[in-house]
């Protein structure tokens, strides 16, 4: 594992970019520390993809500023390039060629010598779970495969900092947990990673730190925890073995009640103090409670506490 | 490294990326090539009785529909060699927008590699391909009775001038095949490329069309080179054709090549 890097993965200041004139990154500020995670939360037509294509060097910001790794994206772009790597929505592999050969000509590109390339190409089939496909064309692969094989390529040259651009759209759950589990790979490998995903348990699972892009602009930063804190919404749920139970837990706690689960729920932010608190309570009224669960809000619930729409409906909006 | 073995080196990388996709994609070539090799036939063995060496002129006098079939089968090869270069350009514009639509090049755009060197190895691997092309035309041409008089010195000019051809027309391709928004288009716009040698002295003498259409054929850039190449195979009179078909080449080329690195390394704001 590589020690921590003192200098900031990516800093960018205030980035704007409009495609004729509609707005997509509408001054966009971000501190990415090395070695972790960062995940852009939006949904589709948030301006995540632009994002990324800015700082990958495919397109430029229309102003603003943005280093990664201390190189300033406008006047390095081939020292930003030569640190970075990326693994689009749509997979960036040529169906043409076999896996093998796709990660060969990668190793070529990246300066390694015929030898060299062809050990690495075979390191990372293996790793992917690529070495039975090596020698098919890359075209006759699964969509899982293909974004494998994608991350294996983007991998040969050794980046120290990973776009990952909505990497598991339209993969089924099992390898969408195959991707995950390869991205935390990286990550204890002292990779940096820049996750974008419209799905909130990806950013939950897999981010140190989400920000939420809406309309252009970044609504909202934080830890998960620290977003999930940000919104009303969060309780605690006392279920109990009998109605009286339930009634006199009522009467000294206040909440609301369900009668049928015979369950009470206590609001509250989710935090050690209130939920001391509430215990206090509960031991100086001597209920008897048989089982206790909080409930912290999911990142649906960010969604529609900060913008007023669910995701869902920010999918629509957006189209 | 220097920029420019760093360039050598990531074109050669290309390079061989793209042979291995006209070994896999193999319809494409033959289809290239089968083209010409098709009209040199249908010209030879359908119109080439009728024809001799161009009706009105050359041809002059009464032959036997064989004798004048073998006339024009020389008449009309540099045409058709022009033709075949034509025709390899065009796959290279489709095989560019093919490109283009895949991530591929994205990826490629991201990393620290020699920009250049993803066009280059399209055109290098076009050049081969064409030269393979005209090749393969050129022993079909034989084969029905083609004997051209050139000594080596003129073929290898020939071979010079075609490579030259071959470049300009490659890039104009590029270019094509970069502006274009889908390989449909990429597809169909280089038709004129296949098309011009007709509007020249390819198949007829410019002298036999009517006065627009002569004059069109004698100033576009496919009559000189033409006649360059029909005096370097079979001896006529070269005259300043072979100037200005160099001079033709160079330009096209030259304001190809910028037109198609500007448009490569426009933002792709697709």
């Amino acid at each position: 594992m590589t020690p921590p890097e003192p200098q900031a993965a990516i800093a960018a200041t205030g980035l704007r970019k409009s495609f004729g004139t509609h707005v997509v990154l509408d001054g966009i500020d971000l501190d990415i520390p090395a070695g972790t995670v960062f995940s852009l939360l939006g949904p589709n037509g948030a301006g995540k993809t632009t994002m990324v294509k800015i700082l990958s060097t495919l397109i430029r910001a229309d102003s603003g500023q943005a280093r990664i790794f201390g190189r300033d994206l406008d006047r390095e772009p081939d020292r930003v390039r030569a640190a970075i790597g990326v693994t689009g929505q749509y997979s960036a592999v040529d169906g043409l060629l076999t896996g093998a050969e796709n990660l060969m000509l990668m190793g070529r590109l990246h300066g390694l010598g015929r030898g060299r390339a062809r050990r690495r190409s075979t390191e990372l089939l293996e790793r992917f779970d690529l070495a039975d496909a090596a020698s098919k064309p890359a075209s006759t692969y699964s969509g899982g495969m293909r974004r494998r094989l994608d991350l294996a390529m983007t991998l040969v040259g050794g980046p120290r900092l990973i776009f990952l651009d909505e990497p598991t759209t339209g993969l089924d759950p099992r390898s969408r947990r195959g991707m995950w589990e390869i991205v935390r790979e990286l990550v204890s490998e002292g990779v940096t990673v820049f996750l974008t995903t419209q799905y909130l348990e990806e950013a939950d699972q897999l981010a140190d730190r989400i920000a939420v892009l809406d309309r252009g602009r970044l609504i909202a930063e934080g830890t998960p925890n620290e977003l999930k804190r940000l919104i009303p919404g969060g309780h605690i749920r006392l279920h109990f073995a009998q109605a009286d139970a339930l009634d006199s837990a009522e009467r000294a706690l206040g909440g609301s009640r369900d009668d049928e689960a015979l369950v009470l729920q206590v609001p509250s932010d989710g935090g050690l103090a209130s939920l001391r608190a509430l215990l206090d309570r509960i031991d100086g009224a001597s209920l008897k409670v048989e089982e206790l669960s909080v409930h912290t809000p999911d990142l649906d619930d960010v969604y529609l506490s900060l913008t007023g729409r669910s995701g869902t409906e920010q999918k629509a909006a957006a189209r | 490294m220097t920029t420019l073995t760093r360039a050598a080196r990531d074109s050669g990388t290309m390079l061989g990326r793209q042979l291995r996709h006209m070994l896999r994609y193999p319809s494409m070539t033959l289809m290239l090539v089968g083209m010409p090799i098709i009209l040199l036939l249908l010209f030879v063995y359908v119109f080439g009785g009728a024809m001799g060496a161009g009706p009105g002129t050359m041809g002059a006098g009464p032959g036997t529909a064989s004798g004048s079939r073998t006339e024009y089968l020389h008449y009309v090869i540099p045409g058709i060699v022009l033709m075949t270069v034509a025709s390899a350009a065009q796959g290279t514009a489709i095989s560019v927008a093919m490109d283009m639509t895949e991530g591929i090049v994205a990826r490629f755009r991201t990393m620290d590699i020699a920009r250049v060197s993803v066009l280059t190895g399209h055109v290098v691997g076009a050049l081969i391909q064409s030269m393979l092309s005209v090749a393969l035309v050129l022993l079909v041409a034989v084969l029905i009775g083609f004997r051209p008089t050139a000594t080596l010195g003129e073929w290898l000019a020939a071979a010079g001038l075609l490579l030259l051809v071959s470049f300009a027309l490659t890039w104009l391709s590029v270019a094509l095949g970069l502006v274009a928004d889908t390989v449909e288009t990429a597809s169909n716009t280089p038709m004129g490329l296949m098309l011009l040698p007709f509007l020249s002295s390819g198949f007829v003498p410019t002298d036999t069309l009517p006065v627009v259409l002569r004059w069109f054929a004698e100033y576009q850039p496919f009559t000189p080179i033409i006649e360059t190449l029909r005096g370097l195979l079979l001896g006529t009179e070269i005259g300043g054709n072979g100037v200005l078909a160099v001079a033709w080449c160079a330009g096209i080329s030259l304001a190809a090549y910028l037109w198609a690195k500007r448009l490569y390394n426009r933002d792709p704001a697709r």
